[in-house]
């Protein structure tokens, strides 16, 4: 991959025929969502594929959509678009709701809090491209893949976790509750409607019935830096749903 | 067949001969000469296998990559996009 001039014209080509709807669900992020919008423009202008952004912000009391309306103001009506919905009915369905809308043949799903960097988004198609994948994965567990801003204690939980989820699952996928993946359009349909847990979970659902599908997964390392701004919505419970949907997976997959 | 059932699958095979080791029903001088690392062998595999786990968990919390340059570059991209966003007419909070 070096030599980016070269590359880029490349990827141009190879992708001349596709467009990239990166969905991006918002709940509370005002501070951070006009910075992601300005990443994503300028890597994916940079990487010259067609491509849209679909905010999708379940009624944030912090005026999350107002920002996004001046943002579409500023890049355009085709570049931006805006899928809110009336309250917080969480992300798998978030999803769900933006697919509607989304008219690229690929879909792109990132978090809004700037701990998924867009300059992975154009590896990501690259690696689709030259392998024909269903589903491109970023991994924070493998190559250059890692986290910023994490103590040893989550370290060793995340880490931990990763290993027992392997030992039981074997998703072949090394990230399987990270959420920034690039997807066949219809492959994420199809597993969407196939996954039955819903919230945070079903990232890690969706590989184990992609794996059940016999769809072709590929990885990109990515840099994972913990949020700047707000905070983390999810709470306590966490855990616990993790190991619940693991041993449901466990037992029925 | 589910995960579930692979690990069933292969527990049941493995204690199926291994009671059969232990138990006697199959006769031979080798079994009885090594019946106590045999009677052992279940929770001996175990123990090893909880060794190799902390030790990989532990070395890869230990190499886990902390992505200081990666962290370095947004906080330079943000304020890159800041300005940039101002300039577009974007009313942001003091940095
Ligand atoms: N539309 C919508 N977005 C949500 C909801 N909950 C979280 N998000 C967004 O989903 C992304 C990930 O959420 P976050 O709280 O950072 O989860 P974490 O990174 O796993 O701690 C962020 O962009 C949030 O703004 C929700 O209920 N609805
Ligand atoms: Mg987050």
């Amino acid at each position: 991959m070096s030599g980016e001039g070269s590359t880029n014209e490349e990827l141009k080509k190879l992708t001349k025929n596709d467009k990239y709807s990166i969905l991006l669900p918002t709940y509370n992020e005002r501070d951070n969502l006009p910075i992601i919008i300005w990443l994503i423009v300028k890597y994916m202008e940079k990487s010259q594929c067609a491509y849209e952004v679909i905010v999708i912000d379940d009624g944030s009391p912090d005026g999350t959509l107002e920002v996004a309306k001046e943002l579409q103001k500023i890049y355009g009506e085709d570049k931006i678009l805006l899928r809110p919905r009336e309250k917080k009915l969480g992300l798998g369905t978030a999803y769900i709701h933006g697919i509607k809308h989304a008219s690229g043949n690929f879909i792109v799903i990132m978090d809004a809090d700037l701990s998924h960097h867009p300059k992975f988004i154009p590896k990501m198609i690259e690696l689709q491209r030259y392998l024909d994948l269903d589903i491109v994965s970023g991994t924070r567990y493998i190559g250059d893949g890692g986290v910023y801003g994490w103590d040893f204690r989550r370290k060793l939980i995340s880490r931990g976790a990763n290993f027992i989820t392997q030992l039981l699952l074997r998703p072949g996928a090394s990230d399987l509750t990270g959420s920034f993946r690039l997807y066949k359009k219809d492959v994420l349909e199809k597993l969407i409607k196939s996954c039955v847990s819903k919230g945070y979970v079903f990232q890690m659902e969706m590989i184990i019935r992609a794996r059940q599908f016999n769809y072709q997964i590929g990885e990109v390392p990515i840099s994972f830096v913990d949020r700047v701004y707000g905070e983390s919505k999810l709470g306590g419970s966490e855990i616990f749903q993790f190991v619940k949907s693991m041993l449901y997976l466990f037992a029925t997959t | 067949m589910t995960k579930l059932m692979e690990w069933v699958f292969v527990a049941t095979v493995f204690f199926s001969i291994w009671t059969a080791a232990i138990t006697g029903s199959a006769q031979s001088t080798l079994l009885i000469k090594w019946r106590t690392p045999i009677l052992y062998l279940p929770l001996t595999l175990i123990i090893l296998f909880g060794l190799y786990a902390v030790s990989v968990v532990l070395y890869r919390t230990f190499t886990f990559n902390n992505c200081e340059e990666a962290a370095v570059e947004l906080q330079r991209e943000i304020k890159e996009a800041r300005a940039d966003l101002r300039s577009k007419g974007l009313a942001l909070k003091e940095d």
